[in-house]
């Protein structure tokens, strides 16, 4: 008796936070999974489509190239950004004055809205007058991130590393830091090589940090849409045309609301597989 | 195997050390003997953790020298200094196994696979981890870590000294007991320097042959526990060793006399030169405090029972004095009168024994 009048109160605290989740999250994902399954020709009428949408943009090509472009810039946006990111937290100083400086420079980065990074970057690398392509140019390398495909990867990414290394910087540091000074002096009294303090210290004392690191930087970059769309539009062609532009192409400029909501409960539920295969291979050997 | 010196070593970790209380460790010579068992016994902030880095080399002293069989060592890094260090907390590589732990100091230093597993198997067998071997070290408890950590150190042949900083603080009261005399048998069979800094008494008396006990930054005996007990060269020690510890009472020196509330106490030195200026105290044990018919008149504040004796806390004037009563003996309510025994009552001048 005394416990269910317990459990009642309960509700009543978390109802701000499940109207609050409602309207900003369950809601709007409810009308997506409604127009998902509907043809509108507009006049707000609908007529009930089932799958048909969910077929078309599995079997689709178009689907196919954006997943494949997002699938390489996640890939080689982690493979440059995890590694990178340890290198730099194992380079910064654990005590003395310039932690706090070498932080806020890292912390840099991350403070600068993500349309600011890409217009900066827009105009950094110009080839006729930015400063990088400007530069580029006239050391012989032929650069042009409008026109080649190739140019306007490299900038993707170099903008992509740039901006967010800092936060993988920052975990990775936050994990070294929580290393007892006792693990470094038994290495050292075991006769340790500094390869072996990283392999069979740091590394594993900073696996749960990276964890998080990795997921965030997974799911963000998989999602990244604003500063591609401000640098290059996802252009030259399709060439940078990643799934969350494409989606918005579909959506905002074909106006194709169900295939735009098909593609972006298939998006989402890739995210999730991903995320949650990413989560098991990395936690898995916490259970023994 | 060494014999270790430690020559007039002073340690500050501040830069520039000005005032006395700059200094973590003031000027010391010490001397620990090949395969003895010593305990470094003092209160948290005493400076022995710091002399423990000292001999480790994870610390270089700023003054003095360390040598190790009279060969000076002092800017040699701990890796090449050959010793062991047991740590507060438990350091275990967490993704390997027990056995890879125990093998990792050896693999280190590329000895050959077949003498690793012959050695590892020894040391296994001596701490009991014969049977978790291929487990992950991760998944031990508080103690079983921790005899990871010593049987790294046990497993090299060449270690001069195995150092235990605190070692036991995080295991559980019941295993600690167990632990303790697993240590002492190990010193006892490989016969290994060792020196165990801790601030529990009971935990440096059972273990060590000889402790030191630390104070504010110096050494202020250097005996065996009966010694210490008996025989405490300061109050501190005095003080710090023995539950409940000495009583430390202000006293007068008038000549070869020794006044204490107003009545002259027998002590085992009487003063033979001036006291000068020193602030002189007389020190007795609870154990060597009576009651008796005559004497010096106390009111009786407080008796609790420990078990086959009552501790009585006595007053006279602000002086407090607590003394060992045995069950079965009449404890009077309010007054009574209380006798030290002349053969263990000393003097002290500056907190310092008079001998």
């Amino acid at each position: 008796m005394g416990s269910k009048t317990h459990n009642a109160m309960g509700w009543l605290f978390v109802l701000p936070v499940v109207v609050l989740v409602a309207f900003n999250a369950v809601i709007p994902l409810m009308a997506v999974v409604n127009y998902s399954v509907q043809e509108t020709f507009g006049n707000n009428m609908f007529f009930f489509e089932g799958v048909k949408w969910f077929e078309q943009v599995l079997h689709s090509d178009r689907f196919h190239a954006s997943l494949g472009r997002q699938l390489m810039f996640s890939g080689i946006v982690l493979a440059i950004e995890v590694p990178l990111g340890v290198a730099i937290a194992l380079a910064m100083p654990r005590r003395g004055p310039w932690v706090s400086v070498c932080l806020v420079l890292m912390a840099l980065p991350l403070l600068i809205p993500w349309n600011v990074v890409g217009a900066m970057w827009n105009i950094f690398a110009l080839p006729d007058i930015g400063m990088l392509g400007r530069l580029l140019n006239d050391l012989g390398i032929n650069y042009n991130y409008t026109q080649q495909p190739i140019s306007a990867w490299a900038t993707l990414i170099a903008m992509d590393v740039w901006h967010w290394t800092s936060l993988v910087v920052l975990l990775a540091y936050a994990g070294l830091s929580a290393i007892p000074d006792a693990y470094y002096q038994a290495a050292k009294i075991d006769g340790a090589s500094s390869w072996a303090v990283f392999r069979y210290i740091q590394l594993p004392k900073m696996k749960r940090v990276l964890t998080i690191a990795i997921l965030l930087r997974f799911m963000d970059s998989f999602n990244i849409h604003t500063e591609p769309f401000v640098l290059t539009g996802g252009g030259p062609g399709n060439a940078t045309t990643l799934l969350s532009i494409d989606l918005v192409k579909i959506a905002l400029g074909q106006f194709d609301l169900g295939p735009a909501a098909a593609m972006s409960i298939i998006y989402f539920l890739i995210i999730l597989l991903l995320s949650w295969i990413f989560y098991v291979v990395m936690t898995r050997d916490e259970e023994h | 195997m060494a014999t270790i010196s430690l020559n007039n070593i002073e340690h500050s970790y501040l830069a520039r050390p000005r005032a006395p209380e700059d200094w973590a460790l003031k000027r010391l010579d010490l001397e620990w003997l090949d395969g003895g068992a010593y305990a470094l016994l003092g209160p948290s902030g005493c400076g022995k953790t710091t002399l423990l880095n000292i001999i480790s080399g994870l610390v270089r002293p700023t003054e003095g020298k360390v040598l190790f069989d009279g060969i000076d060592l002092t800017d040699r890094p701990t890796d090449r200094r050959h010793i062991a260090q047991v740590f507060q907390f438990p350091v275990v590589y967490d993704t390997m196994t027990v056995w890879e732990n125990l093998a990792f100091p050896l693999r280190n230093r590329r000895l050959p696979r077949a003498e690793i597993e012959q050695k590892v198997a020894a040391i296994a067998d001596m701490l009991d981890l014969s049977g978790m071997l291929d487990k992950r070290a991760a998944g031990l408890t508080a103690d079983g870590k921790q005899k990871i950590s010593l049987g790294r150190g046990l497993v090299r042949s060449d270690v001069n000294v195995v150092m235990f900083d605190e070692p036991l603080t995080v295991i559980d009261p019941h295993l600690k007991w167990q632990l303790r005399s697993k240590l002492k048998e190990l010193h006892q069979r490989t016969r290994r320097t060792m020196i165990y800094v801790t601030h529990d008494q009971t935990e440096a008396l059972t273990f060590a042959d000889k402790v030191v006990v630390m104070h504010e930054g110096s050494v202020v005996q250097i005996g065996s526990p009966l010694e210490l007990f008996e025989r405490p060269r300061h109050t501190f020690v005095g003080h710090f060793i023995g539950s409940p510890g000495m009583n430390v009472l202000p006293c007068a020196v008038d000549g070869g006399a020794v006044l204490f509330a107003g009545q002259r106490v027998a002590v085992e030195k009487p003063p033979t030169a001036a006291i000068g200026g020193r602030r002189t105290e007389i020190g007795v044990r609870p154990e060597f405090v009576t009651l008796a018919q005559a004497g010096i008149p106390v009111s009786i504040v407080k008796v609790s029972d420990a078990g086959r004796f009552r501790i009585v806390e006595a007053r006279h004037g602000d002086d407090r004095i607590k003394l060992l009563v045995e069950q079965g003996v009449a404890v009077p309510a309010d007054t009574a009168h209380v006798r030290f025994d002349p053969a263990h009552t000393r003097l002290y001048a500056d907190g310092q024994l008079l001998e």
